[in-house]
């Protein structure tokens, strides 16, 4: 014991997003802020090991299959079928491998498979909507799911989200943890969407928003979407500890 | 393309479909683990004060040594293969979950200055558009008034940091987050 407690060790902090790229905490349009945000100023954490550091994830953390959400309960789910991909890299550019990605999603009639969800449209026996997987080492990902359905919730009157699929990641760092929601190309929900539209930069509100690709599409069998995910990244420095 | 990192957006209140049904872990560190075993019951409150029910916790920690169980983690000694180093569990309906872990050891800080035991968390919730970071420490713990990243919060708001023993029961420990109002 004890002669770990004097060693130095070499770190490099993650840089910190821009503001603006980010959602505002309170955001009252999204009612459920009002009474959950933080009023008062958060304290900047600075980086050291507890923050650089975080969970890692391997091969023996995913089982095949897990990235594929219409083969998992035996007959194949209604919906349209889709395949996901895109590339996990940080800020400076680089992919970032073995990120462990972790997805759930209404089924195509907008409903999820989760007791809280009390809206009367059809469940699907045969898509439960939640899948995982792991970045390869040029930092992609492929998931096979069916395309979400948009559905209505109680934040005001008449009120429906944009199709929408949740995505959870866990880069190198407990820092970089990201949770976000990926919306489709052209949904006019979006531009009424109090959740989308917490992001108030419209460039950023593109990166949240994935594009139909041809090249992942395959003829006769699935539309391809892509979206690529950027996380933070290091500082150029490293700092001496 | 840009390389701007995207922006967060809230966890939602199906989330336990994707991450916690099939893959929670309240077990941070197994009963083989080196150190002082300890159970740690956090809740979360909104505003006015009300369970909430449909948050996640994440924890991020050392093991008895203040490794880390990180490649990042340059010091030549093996973590306890004992204290895996995270949990993640849903709260229930009276905003609580707990924790089965050991107390880390004192993790290196800037500078060199040694940091007291902590565990690192992660607050996600509907309603929080982005999830929030904080530390647990342990109150009473010798050395807590002295550190570096503890200093910089203000004087009144750092027992908000502070999990407090159960008298009750012997090593439990009690952690509330309250996400805004006066506490």
């Amino acid at each position: 014991m004890g002669h770990l407690s004097n060693a130095r060790s070499i770190i490099t902090a993650y840089r910190r997003p821009d503001p603006s790229s980010q959602p505002v905490l309170l955001h009252e349009p999204y009612r459920a802020t009002i009474r959950r945000a933080p009023r008062k100023p958060l304290i900047l954490l600075p980086h050291t090991l507890s923050e650089v550091t975080g969970p890692v994830y391997g091969p023996e953390d995913i089982t095949e299959g897990d990235n594929d959400l219409t083969h998992q309960r035996g007959g194949e789910p209604l919906g349209e079928r889709m395949i996901l991909t895109g590339r996990v890299l940080d800020d400076n550019g680089r992919p970032v491998s073995q990120a462990l990605l972790e997805i759930w999603q209404a089924n195509a009639a907008g409903r999820y498979l989760h007791v809280k969800d009390q809206h009367p449209a059809p469940l699907d026996p045969n898509f439960t909507g939640a899948g995982r997987t792991l970045t390869d080492e040029n930092g992609c990902y492929r998931f096979v799911t069916i395309k979400p359905g948009a559905y209505p919730w109680l934040n005001h009157y008449n009120a429906w989200r944009p199709a929408h699929i949740h995505f959870s990641i866990f880069g190198r760092a407990f820092a970089t943890r990201l949770v976000t929601q990926m919306y489709f190309p052209g949904d006019p929900l979006c531009a009424i969407d109090p959740i989308f539209q917490s992001v108030r930069d419209e460039e950023a509100q593109q990166r949240l928003i994935a594009r139909l690709d041809l090249e992942t599409t395959q003829p006769q069998w699935a539309l391809g979407y892509r979206f690529d995910i950027v996380l933070r990244g290091r500082e150029a420095t490293p700092l001496e500890t | 393309m840009d390389f701007v990192p995207i922006p967060s957006q809230t966890v939602g209140p199906y989330f336990h479909l994707g991450l916690t049904e099939k893959h929670s872990a309240s077990c941070i560190a197994s009963s083989t683990a080196n150190g002082e075993h300890v159970w740690v019951t956090c809740r979360v409150f909104d505003g006015d004060g009300a369970p909430v029910d449909d948050a996640m916790i994440e924890v991020w920690q050392a093991d008895s040594e203040g490794k880390y169980n990180h490649p990042d983690d340059l010091r030549e000694k093996q973590s306890d293969p004992g204290c895996h180093g995270f949990g993640r569990l849903g709260t229930a309906a009276d905003g609580s979950c707990q924790f089965e872990t050991i107390k880390p050891g004192s993790v290196p800080g800037r500078a060199g200055v040694p940091q007291v035991p902590h565990l690192n968390l992660a607050v996600f919730a509907r309603g929080l558009l982005n999830h929030l970071y904080t530390r647990l420490y342990f109150a009473g713990e010798p050395g807590n008034e002295k550190d570096p990243v503890l200093g910089l919060v203000p004087q009144e708001r750092r027992g908000t940091l502070m999990a407090q023993p159960d008298p009750a029961r012997s090593g439990h420990w009690c952690f509330d987050i309250h996400l805004c109002g006066a506490q």
